[in-house]
């Protein structure tokens, strides 16, 4: 047995632990009780340790060809890989979420979203066909347009195991960003960002969760888009695809509980806030990919930063009609904690797709919080809320919700059950949240 | 344009990630494994990540009278050749099934050390190239636990050693390779401590340093080395009675 837990640190929870290395130790696997896959760990709760077993499928990570833009790989390869090798060739992911540590088939699973939601959609949106292998060991290739795939996108791995996926990446032509930035005071001023700019390929606003009153939702927005060849200083066009090598800075150890407090995270917030009027003063300039995309990753282990016990996020999305109230409401709730949030994170959704996707037509908002039961207390309020504005949650995120709460928020989650019970999925696939849901 | 890397045992999770890194760096690879079709995915991967040209050989390291003309049949002598041939075995098989025995210490020492003769001959002739051998820390002390590949390793361990001394003035490099425990096929299930335990993935950069460097003992983890250190210096009528 083994302690696993996912990148919050909590719950840490007991399960056997099976690497896989091709589709035949997968198929073996699955007589064995209850199982789910896991990918590179970056789903933040419970979501990737199995009920009983887990799949570790990082040792099915091979690339197996890419031709017409399309890279078709195994579930267990890195996106982070995916860039390595095709960026140089003028190749990016097409959507990307917040880290590049995560496996495709984990993106797969989450239905993963990035900064360009709003136009684009979801990770699935570019995935072109998986082989899934089902409750009954049956492997198919399953294409985007087929029913089936609705089924499997954002189901959390608990209709079958993606094993090999064909994605489609975009053609760049360079490996910089074109970012403006927006310092916005009011949180009408964010949202006006938003809506006034939905052309912006990304977009992406860190709120300051600390401020009040008059200053509530006051925010750092960057829009961005891909540079092109012509954008780039003379010297950078010989080789646009190099971008400085950032070291990576890790947190050698866990910070101690009262580490991040409200007077550090105010410090904290007020820096950023300070960075965010130089970079608007700026104008456009050039962020390179990996800063755009990936600020977190450059700080190894940065879960530690919340100290031994972890952390929870919480992560909804509110319908467009309710989005300016309900934001309000959430945002002066968490205020009025005052419970240390240093990265809150606010993004424009486009509609829904799938089945049992997250995202839906509104706006998203994710905050950290250290866990304890202060924490625990208020994020049952922030429950109350996205519960009371008609708002949903994102299970990649979530380590702490109610069952009930769940199948309140989302009328998708008796459909979602009956899928599994129809197809045997129920009696084969099991993490350790899909128990607690009652998934 | 970088010469050719012939990895033998392609199908170990440690050769698939020394394979990695020196296809990173542009070499044409060579793999080579008894049943070569399973390397299939293999090939794509590398060709896909890497963009260098792969082609797969069959080999069985047992099979040592082929092993003359499995050299001959290969593209062209390699500039890099790495043997990760090898099996653990089940102590208590082994003991008690002298077949499984003889498997386990053929495996390790008898095949690699047939078949990089014949590497070796090769390279020397042509005055340069490099012989990796995968040996194991099991080699440096018998221990209760696997003493029979233990032993193999000791062997193969010493006949590197004899290699590298031979070759030194002729051109050719030799690097042996201590890796430590790793989390590979051949350690799953085992309860192995984290601070000693290396990635594949670390044994292919720590592979692919030691060759760019000429280094002649590697251990993938610094540790090791203070750790065998320690072990080797044990005198025997202690070391006797410990279970490491």
């Amino acid at each position: 047995m083994t302690v696993l837990s996912g990148w919050g640190g909590y719950p840490r929870i007991d399960t056997e632990v099976l690497r896989v290395r091709d589709e035949a130790d997968v198929a073996r696997a699955l007589d064995g009780g209850p199982l789910i896959p896991r990918g590179n760990g970056r789903s933040y709760g419970d979501s990737a340790i199995g009920a009983g077993r887990t799949l570790d499928m990082r040792g099915m990570d091979r690339m197996l060809g890419f031709a017409d833009g399309v890279l078709t790989a195994e579930a267990g390869v890195l996106l982070s890989d995916v860039i390595e090798a095709f960026l140089p060739r003028g190749w990016f992911p097409a959507v990307t979420p917040g880290t590049r540590f995560v496996t495709l088939g984990g993106a797969i699973a989450a239905d993963v979203h990035g900064k360009n939601h709003h136009l684009d959609g979801s990770f699935c949106d570019f995935v072109d066909w998986v082989d899934m292998i089902g409750p009954g060991g049956a492997v198919r290739r399953v294409a985007r347009d087929d029913p089936g795939f609705d089924w499997i996108r954002g189901a959390m791995g608990l209709t079958g195991i993606v094993l090999r996926a064909g994605l489609r990446l975009r053609p760049v032509e360079s490996g910089w960003i074109r970012q403006e930035v927006r310092v916005a005071d009011t949180l009408d001023e964010a949202v006006e960002a938003f809506e006034s700019r939905l052309d912006a390929p990304y977009a992406v606003a860190w709120i300051d969760g600390l401020a009040r009153g008059a200053a509530l939702g006051r925010s750092v927005i960057a829009f961005g888009r891909h540079a092109a060849r012509d954008d780039l200083p003379p010297e950078a066009r010989t080789d646009p695809f190099a971008v400085p090598r950032r070291r990576e800075v890790p947190v050698p150890f866990h910070l101690p509980d009262f580490a991040l407090n409200r007077f550090t995270v105010r410090a904290f917030n007020a820096a950023n806030l300070a960075a965010g009027r130089r970079a608007e003063a700026k104008g456009p300039h050039l962020v390179d990919w990996a800063r755009y995309f990936y600020p977190l990753d450059a700080l190894k282990h940065w879960p530690r930063l919340y100290g031994r016990r972890g952390f929870m996020q919480f992560q909804c999305v509110l319908p467009l009609e309710t989005s300016r109230a309900g934001l309000a409401a959430l945002l002066d709730r968490i205020a009025a904690a005052g419970l240390a949030s240093p990265l809150a994170v606010l993004k424009r959704m486009g509609p829904q797709a799938g089945r049992f996707s997250f995202p839906m037509e509104g706006y998203t908002l994710a905050l950290d919080f250290p866990v304890s039961d202060r924490s625990l207390a208020l994020m049952t309020a922030l429950d109350d809320i996205t519960d009371g504005h008609g708002g949903r949650f994102y299970l990649a995120k979530d380590s702490r919700l109610p069952a009930r709460r769940l199948a309140a928020t989302d009328p998708r989650v008796e459909a979602f059950r009956a899928e599994r019970a129809r197809s045997g999925a129920d009696r084969v696939f099991a993490s350790a949240q899909s128990e607690r849901l009652k998934l | 344009m970088s010469g050719a890397v012939l990895v033998l045992g392609a199908t170990s999770d440690m050769a698939r990630e020394i394979a990695r890194a020196f296809a990173a760096k542009g070499h044409p690879i060579r793999l080579a494994a008894r049943v070569p079709e399973r390397l299939a995915d293999d090939k794509a991967d590398l060709e896909t990540r890497f963009g260098v040209p792969v082609t797969l050989h069959a080999f069985d390291a047992l099979d040592t009278a082929a092993h003359a003309g499995f050299v001959a049949g290969l593209p062209e002598l390699p500039e890099i050749a790495v043997c990760a041939v090898g099996l653990m075995g089940d102590q208590a098989e082994t003991a008690a099934d002298p077949e499984a025995a003889a498997r386990v210490m053929r495996t390790n020492f008898e095949g690699p050390a047939s078949i990089l003769e014949r590497l070796a001959d090769a390279m020397e002739a042509r005055g340069s190239g490099t012989i990796v051998g995968i040996s194991s820390v099991a080699g440096l002390r018998g221990r209760a636990s696997n003493y029979v590949y233990g032993a193999a390793k000791a062997g193969f361990t010493a006949y590197l050693s004899g290699l590298r001394n031979r070759l030194a003035k002729r051109g050719v490099h030799v690097v042996t390779v201590l890796p430590g425990f790793v989390r590979t096929r051949m350690t799953e299930g085992l309860d192995l401590p984290d601070r000693l335990t290396a990635e594949p993935s670390e044994v292919g950069a720590a592979v692919l340093r030691g060759v760019e460097k000429g280094r002649n003992i590697i251990y993938v983890r610094p540790v090791w080395q203070v750790v065998m250190t320690i072990i080797r210096a044990l005198p025997e009528p202690i070391f006797k009675k410990t279970s490491l």
